[in-house]
């Protein structure tokens, strides 16, 4: 045990060390990556809470994370070319107020139909929507359509200038650690014994008299908002938005990071971000049809590696 | 309102829905009895176009390819069942998922590889390239006319097949008991390679048909799939009648409404509005069915009965 938890701390503090020391040596390029490592991570840590826990196999969570970045780049446009005055502001706070609405809100309407339903019909129908989400962005022109939309100035927020990397990069680690210890909170506490309970039985939760519907509604509810919050830090890391970020292969490879690197783990969906993160760059440099590895990698995780990488360190 | 237009449109609708079918046939098929989430049917859907494109151009004969490629589907899809399906029926959903997930991007980036990023366009021969004078002023394409009849004969084909004959009894008993099937010794394997090989064709078929009008290109069968996802909820879950109707239903509904939800707007509300509005509705239409049918029937409208 004592291994695992220092493991667990050196994979932590050299997410934070090594990133800035390869920015101050010049290669500014391993912090953008480390940036986008993090803010991956967030979102999988929120698919995490309904996927890993939960038991409910959402595979829409690509829709909040875009959510989130229109929810800064419309703000953004507006304020810069007019229009839409009640919305037009670069506020990062409001930003942030917008995005969690907004997912919340799609999260509480899609959740009440999509939790009548179990299983596969489950999948489906969180996918049907999400791709919903995916058409209605690209049928809106003035926010550039199938082209996306370019984000002129990053949210503004007191004592913070997210137009610098490291500052970026800061942001973001923090918040990862933040949502991981939520994560920890949450699941520890009362609710989070209730919604494991759900995972493993529901049947016997109903008959214990709990309202099953409801804890799940409110859990997919607060996924929803996690992957909102990291779209967010997506939408200002980017300075770019379309909806080519909701497409479903776009979820798939977040539930990708929460398998691989073992569910209803705290750290789990941390591990399944860097070795996408990095199995991605890797593939991609070697190769345009990175793709074809990876999904044969993937096949090989699926058929061979039952329980993701957690499970390999807890051995 | 124009009717000409309106029956022409109606006839789009039937050809997107008839196309729907093929395509969610198999999935609801596979679904049903093997109890396999395949995501990576769209994909073959894809390389049914492909295959058949390249197969017009060697052979010079659209007919002949496709008479060619569907064998070929259905071996595919029998070797895809064989090492990829097969070692996951025992597993749960999710494993389903990620593992046919990782066989879109393998199926996907190798068309790529093959057929390079440009779409492939298939020339379609003299006899089904003109119109047919359907009544007074009403011209419709040959080849959309012929898409619709195809379709609907291998839609009444499966259920006569699924309803009729001695495989359908054991498709159907495969469904509903397994185990009974097996212990009644009835080769369950090579029963479920079967459907499989049968959903990959006619999915393959899909493709073969839409190719001439749209051209065969990589991102068809991501594009479909998520439609097929909804007409299987809609229809219910793993009911083959229900896919049909469900599949007619959506195909209208489609694109009916990205043709005159405009129109009915501006009845009431501004012309800007309505034009800016509707093609977001439009593009929405299909989801909010689905949506408003699960809200009242969570499982489908032919909910097939439980095992």
């Amino acid at each position: 045990m004592q291994f695992i938890r220092s493991f667990k701390f050196l994979v932590l503090v050299s997410l934070l060390v090594l990133p800035i020391f390869f920015n101050q040596i010049g290669m500014s390029f391993y912090l953008d990556l480390a940036t986008r490592l993090c803010i991956l991570a967030i979102a999988a840590v929120g698919l995490n809470l309904i996927l890993g826990y939960g038991g409910m196999i959402s595979f829409g969570h690509a829709a909040y994370l875009g959510i989130g970045a229109y929810a800064v780049g419309i703000p953004a446009h507006h304020w810069l070319y007019g229009g839409l005055d009640f919305l037009a502001t670069t506020n990062g706070f409001m930003h942030i107020t917008i995005a969690v609405v907004i997912s919340g809100l799609f999260a509480l309407l899609t959740g009440l139909i999509c939790l009548k339903t179990k299983g596969v019909y489950f999948i489906m129908i969180t996918m049907a929507f999400s791709q919903m989400a995916y058409y209605l962005f690209v049928s809106i022109e003035e926010y550039g359509g199938d082209d996306g939309l370019v984000i002129n100035t990053r949210s503004e927020i007191p004592l913070i200038t997210l137009d610098d990397p490291i500052q970026m990069f800061f942001v973001s680690f923090v918040s990862l650690i933040f949502f991981m210890w939520l994560i920890h909170l949450i699941t520890n506490s009362n609710f989070g014994l209730i919604l494991k309970g759900i995972k493993d039985n529901e049947a016997r939760m109903i008959s214990l008299g709990y309202n099953v519907y409801l804890h799940k509604l409110i859990a997919f509810v607060f996924s929803g908002i996690i992957c909102g919050f990291a779209g967010v830090l997506l939408g200002n890391f980017m300075t770019f938005i379309s909806p080519e970020m909701i497409d479903w292969s776009r979820s798939g490879e977040l539930m990708f990071m929460v398998i691989l690197g073992g569910v209803a783990t705290v750290m789990g969906p941390l591990f399944g971000a860097i070795v996408f993160v990095i199995l991605e760059e890797i593939l991609s440099s070697i190769t345009i049809y990175w793709h074809l590895p990876f999904g044969l990698l993937l096949i090989a995780v699926v058929l061979f590696f039952k329980g993701g990488l957690s499970s390999l360190l807890s051995k | 309102m124009d009717y000409t237009l309106l029956l022409i449109q109606v006839l789009n609708g039937l050809q997107l829905g008839v196309l729907l079918f093929l395509v969610a046939s198999g999935l609801t098929l596979v679904f049903g009895i093997l109890d396999f989430v395949n995501l990576a049917h769209g994909s073959i859907y894809m390389l049914g176009a492909f295959i058949c494109a390249s197969l017009t151009y060697v052979l010079e004969s659209y007919l002949l390819a496709i008479v060619l490629s569907l064998p070929i589907i259905g071996i595919i899809g029998y070797v895809f069942e064989l090492f990829l399906a097969r070692p996951l029926y025992a597993r749960d959903h999710l494993d389903h998922v990620l593992g046919t997930f990782g066989a879109i991007l393998v199926i996907d980036t190798a068309a790529h590889l093959i057929w390079g990023p440009a779409g492939i366009a298939i020339p379609l021969p003299d006899y089904l390239d003109g119109q047919i004078s359907i009544a007074e002023n009403i011209e419709i394409p040959t080849f959309r006319l012929l898409i619709i009849v195809v379709g609907l004969t291998a839609a009444f084909g499966l259920l006569w097949l699924v309803n009729f004959t001695r495989l359908g009894m054991l498709i159907r008993a495969g469904a509903s008991n397994r185990t009974m099937v097996a212990a009644l010794g009835i080769n369950i394997r090579s029963l479920f390679a079967i459907v499989f090989a049968l959903g990959a064709t006619l999915a393959g078929l899909a493709g073969m048909l839409i190719a001439p009008i749209t051209e065969a290109s990589l991102g068809m069968g991501n594009n479909i799939i998520i439609t097929a996802f909804v007409v299987i909820i809609v229809g219910g879950i793993g009911s083959v009648k229900g896919a049909f109707v469900a599949a007619l239903l959506i195909g209208l509904i489609d694109t009916l409404g990205r043709a005159f939800l405009d129109d009915l707007f501006k009845i009431f509300m501004s012309t800007t509005a309505a034009e800016n509005s509707a093609p977001a509705i439009s593009s929405m239409s299909i989801y909010l069915i689905m949506a408003l049918i699960l809200s009242f029937k969570p499982k489908g409208l032919f909910p097939p009965r439980l095992r």
